[in-house]
């Protein structure tokens, strides 16, 4: 069996309906065990107080944020060499899902960074590529309903996520690259001295596995949905000639 | 509830924008999914009867 299978549209309905309910469940199980283990059975930071339970909805949005950004890249370039239309509505599927993580990112971001660095915002490298990839992500929508041939708007969209592309990298290693933000290094890592403490990475570990698990179940449910438009209107142009 | 001190504001806030947004990100999914599954069903049996 190849992966090909599945940009046959008919195919990807019939294997993701079968998936949905178990990924739906699985989000729910994960999310609930490990917002609920983080808020209300984890310590306060000696040093952040009760503002580290941030940490269980920030970081995982902030690499989600990213990751999804990476998957709708794979996926347009999937469209660009091998024109298979589910992929790159999949893209289409998954940026708004992108830009809802990235809203949720900045908007935590800032308010724990109020009370720890004395300021909602700052003009620091991850923030900063952080707010350049939530206006990418607007860009993208915005051509994708701007342009009204699907295959032009389909390549359009493609050549923005290569764009784009530079700048979820950006996100991803600014604090790597400028060491002179206010955003501390990553919170994970697979150094085990620069990660947080074991009391917060165990109910961080199950809730970037809900995100990411949540990501999977609305990509699943938004790319049958462009699917479904997309025969919708093939549909209704047949009857227009007709 | 933990106590939550001086910081209750910051972390309430955090939790209710997340919640806010990926909720509203939910409910709006399932009901485009919920209204283009049934948009298709009716083209599709209107064509199909118009075809048979």
């Amino acid at each position: 069996m190849s992966l090909w299978e599945y940009a046959n549209p008919k195919r990807f309905i019939e294997t993701s309906g079968r998936v949905l309910p178990w990924a739906v469940g699985l989000t729910a199980v994960c999310l609930a065990v490990g917002l609920v283990w983080g808020f209300f059975f984890t310590p306060d930071d000696y040093k952040q107080g009760s503002t580290v339970k941030i940490i269980y909805i920030h970081v995982p949005a902030a690499m989600m944020a990213i990751n999804t950004w990476i998957m709708m890249l794979v996926t347009s370039l999937i469209w660009i060499v091998r024109r298979h239309h589910v992929s790159v509505l999949a893209a289409k599927a998954a940026a708004p899902i992108g830009l809802a993580f990235t809203l949720v990112a900045l908007a935590t971001g800032a308010l724990w960074g109020q009370p720890m660095w004395g300021t909602w915002w700052a003009w620091d490298p991850r923030l900063t590529s952080f707010l350049i990839l939530a206006l990418f992500y607007l860009g993208y929508i915005t051509l994708w309903s701007a342009v009204e041939n699907p295959d032009t708007a389909a390549d359009l969209t493609s050549i923005l996520c290569l764009v784009g592309s530079v700048f979820a990298l950006l996100s991803r290693y600014a604090v790597n690259l400028w060491n002179q933000g206010l955003h501390q290094e990553a919170s994970l890592s697979l150094d085990k001295e620069e990660n947080v403490s074991d009391v917060f990475w165990q109910p961080l570990v199950i809730c970037i596995i809900g995100f990411v698990l949540l990501f999977v179940t609305l990509v699943l449910v938004r790319t049958q949905t462009e699917i479904r438009a997309r025969r919708l209107q093939a549909l209704l142009a047949r009857e227009r000639v007709a | 509830m933990p106590d939550l001190g001086k910081y209750a504001f910051a972390v309430l806030a955090s939790y209710a924008v997340t919640l806010l947004v990926l909720a509203g990100l939910v409910a709006l999914s399932v009901w485009q999914s919920a209204r283009t599954r049934r948009a298709l069903a009716e083209v599709e049996a209107r064509q199909g009867k118009s075809d048979g």
